[in-house]
């Protein structure tokens, strides 16, 4: 939601970025305030998946240009661990099987970390599993998953409730969610999006990474961004992404062109 | 590799100091004039003395043994030490009476000599160099029955016993480094546990090498006799050289009827340098005979040191309805050589064991499972379950495996599984992205695939083992 008073969370300016010496990024800009839902969509390949990743700070990616400041820090000065303190949180695409690290055991310790980040107090293990357990409704999640390996054998649907679980628990600023819908059914979807909407409020900000519009049914955008070649090539309202829907991503590119050729 | 994970195994070895001490330390060089000296000095009878120069008359004709997946220049066997105890060497009344420097070296092992410590509840003997310096508990562990002593003390005050069961596991000749031990062993720990006793607290031997050029062969005995049992642990550590020393011990196990013996280890030898330089060779035969009906044996082991380790804790099952068990996590950094595994002999019916092994490679390290399962024509209806899973930490170390299944019943069950892992760049950036820094992320995921096994140690053993393997790792994760 936009709010009048809100303050500047994060600010990208001309950011490139490459993986293995070929370039992704080429000039992104965005600007995202507290309480805002943003989605950025845009064909395969259009760099959506990797800016999640440099935000995050992925060591794959190398940053070649650029600056991104994070509530007045420079965020690329910043390790990844460190991010994720500040509050930059990011649900993954494909969540990674940790073998043998009970799930409950991970959760509790990355709240604890972020916890003692914010000068406030640790859980132990039994205060935290009460927490937990409660944190875990909103997802309509069993709580056998606490004693699992952390995503070990998850369904796709069951690894993202775990996404979004941890950004339940760990109450981040900025939550960027790649990719969060693909592999749910629609039942899934309902109680994902529900969660997410549960979460959001005037002090934090979504960027919800999708193809598809059907997410946004749930997660209602207040910003509709268009991901081409690297860069943000049209940004609109939520009804940009019903147009998305019905006319593919074709036009987009061919606008931007026409408007180039103007300019130029 | 990145480097955060390459820093995480790199954590500077902390035991590797040297304490000034004087010491009694034999001439380099070994003969029959070698042992005759070893056998003189502690006051051996006749028996004990034969059955050195049996042994020394055995290891001449052997060869060292080619087969394991280790390599290292030959060893000279002249240039070793084979006596280094500490100065001045006599019985001691308390520990009051222990030379304070020792205490000290002791103190920063964290190795709990003095009974009123906070650790206490352990009884503990130590081993320093060639003899043992100190037992605690003694006195209370006698009230019921339960010997437990230097194997000295023990060739002293218990002749019978010794001479009973000394070799019985693992013969004089049984190979190249128990034969040597045999000939030339100074000391090591004695434990008799009584019929129906069962010991009422942890037995420890800690060993410590101080001495430059010296070898250390202890040697070991633990006998549990009808219906009793104990849970013994083992810990190891010494100071950094250049040079590498050799370890080669004895550990005899038997295990009456009914009876129950769990032996644990944490080895920490200094490993040498991330050039591979100095370390100990660790050569070392452990043998559990289960000679009585329904008795078990349990081997459970942490070797994370050591330049080279070569070590099979074995089971003999021969007792109907006898149980092996066998629990390891072998960990190897920089250019250590571990070949370490077991083998379980099934002699007897319905005998049962079971192999958890896990082995962590990380730097340019070398760590092989070796494994034998011999299921013998008598041992109907036995069963084995056996679990070997390596786990690799960067791109220039290898895991291997090498199981040997011989079944010669046809009743007989044997189960064997494998599986490799590897720590990656992905796991890690999912660790951080939630707030979790690389080495708490490594220690997370080894500790996860350790689980099994430290599940099997004593409680503070385990928390030993848990900050041991993490620091061992430090720096070894990118």
């Amino acid at each position: 939601m936009i709010y009048q008073d809100s303050k500047t969370l994060l600010t990208v300016r001309k950011l490139h970025a490459t993986v293995n010496g070929i370039e992704i990024l080429k000039g992104m800009d965005l600007t995202i305030k507290s309480g805002e839902v943003h989605a950025i969509m845009g064909p395969n390949g259009s760099g959506k998946s990797t800016f999640s990743k440099v935000l995050a700070g992925h060591p794959s990616y190398e940053v070649s240009g650029g600056e991104v400041e994070f509530e007045g820090r420079n965020l690329l000065d910043l390790k990844p661990e460190e991010r994720a303190r500040a509050g930059v949180f990011l649900g993954f695409q494909y969540p990674i099987e940790i073998p043998g690290v009970a799930n409950s055991q991970f959760l509790r310790l990355a709240y604890n970390t972020v916890q003692t980040e914010r000068g406030k107090d640790e859980l132990d293990p039994l205060e935290f599993d009460d927490f937990v357990r409660e944190k875990m409704k909103l997802l309509e999640m069993n709580p056998d998953f606490l004693d699992r390996s952390v995503n070990e054998g998850f369904s796709g649907g069951e690894k993202k409730r775990n996404e979004i679980l941890q950004m339940a628990l760990l109450e981040p600023r900025l939550a960027i969610l790649d990719e969060t819908d693909s592999g749910l059914d629609i039942d899934a979807l309902r109680i994902v999006a529900g969660g997410v909407n549960q979460l959001a409020n005037k002090d934090n900000a979504i960027v919800l990474v999708t193809h598809y519009q059907r997410l946004l049914n749930y997660i209602v955008p207040d910003y509709v961004h268009v991901m081409e070649s690297g860069r943000i090539v049209k940004t609109g309202g939520k009804e940009l992404a019903l147009e998305l829907e019905a006319r593919g991503y074709d036009w987009v590119g061919a606008e931007v062109k026409a408007n180039a050729r103007v300019n130029a | 590799m990145s480097t955060t994970l390459q820093n995480l195994v790199n954590q500077p070895y902390q035991h590797g100091f040297v304490s000034d001490i004087e010491s009694d330390v034999a001439p380099k060089g070994l003969s029959e004039d070698t042992i005759r000296l070893i056998s003189a000095k502690k006051n051996e009878p006749e028996w004990l003395l034969e059955l050195r120069l049996k042994a020394y008359q055995q290891w001449l004709k052997m060869e060292e043994p080619q087969w394991p997946n280790v390599h290292y220049p030959k060893i000279d066997f002249q240039a070793i030490s084979y006596y280094s105890a500490p100065k001045p060497k006599k019985t001691l009344a308390s520990m009051d009476e222990v030379d304070p420097e020792l205490l000290r070296t002791f103190e920063k092992l964290g190795v709990p000599m003095n009974e009123r410590a906070k650790l206490a509840g352990v009884a503990v003997d130590v081993i320093f160099d060639s003899v043992s310096v100190a037992t605690t508990y003694k006195a209370k562990l006698a009230e019921v029955g339960i010997i437990f002593c230097s194997i000295s003390e023990a060739v002293r005050d218990h002749p019978d016993l010794v001479r009973k069961y000394l070799g019985s596991v693992v013969p004089v000749g049984d190979n190249y480094y128990a034969a040597l031990n045999s000939a030339v062993f100074t000391d090591g720990s004695f434990c008799f546990i009584p019929k129906g006793v069962k010991c009422p607290m942890d037995l420890s031997t800690y060993f410590r090498i101080n001495t430059e050029n010296s070898g250390q062969f202890e040697r070991t005995l633990i006998i549990a006799e009808e219906g009793a049992s104990v849970s013994y642990l083992e810990g190891c550590t010494a100071p950094k050289f250049d040079t590498n020393q050799l370890h080669a011990a004895v550990v005899e196990l038997v295990a009456l009827d009914n009876a129950d013996i769990k032996y644990s280890t944490v080895q920490n030898w200094y490993a040498g340098d991330e050039n591979g330089l100095g370390g100990i060779y660790n050569f070392v035969t452990k043998r559990g005979l289960c000679k009585g009906v329904n008795s078990r044996i349990s081997w459970t082991q942490v070797e994370t040191g050591s330049a080279i380790t070569w070590k099979y804790p074995s089971c003999v099952l021969r007792g109907d309805n006898s149980v092996g068990e066998f629990y390891s996590v072998a960990l190897t950094n920089h250019y250590q050589q571990a070949d370490t595994g077991t083998k379980m002999i099934h002699l007897g019916k319905n005998t049962r064991s079971t192999i958890v092994s896990k082995g962590i490679s990380a730097g340019h390290s070398n760590n092989s499972y070796r494994g034998l399962v011999r299921i013998a024509p008598t041992a109907a209806g036995a069963r084995n379950y056996s679990q070997c899973d390596s786990m690799l930490i960067g791109e220039q170390c290898g895991a291997n495996t090498f199981p040997y299944i011989q079944v010669n019943n046809p009743s007989a069950k044997v189960e064997h599984e494998a599986s490799t892992s590897k720590i990656g760049e992905d796991q890690l950036f999912y660790f951080a992205q939630r707030g979790i820094g690389a080495e708490e992320a490594v220690s997370m995921i080894i500790n996860g695939f350790c689980k099994d096994v430290f599940q099997q140690l004593p409680m503070e053993f385990a928390v030993e083992a848990t900050k041991l393997l993490g620091l061992k790792l430090e720096g070894s994760v990118g």
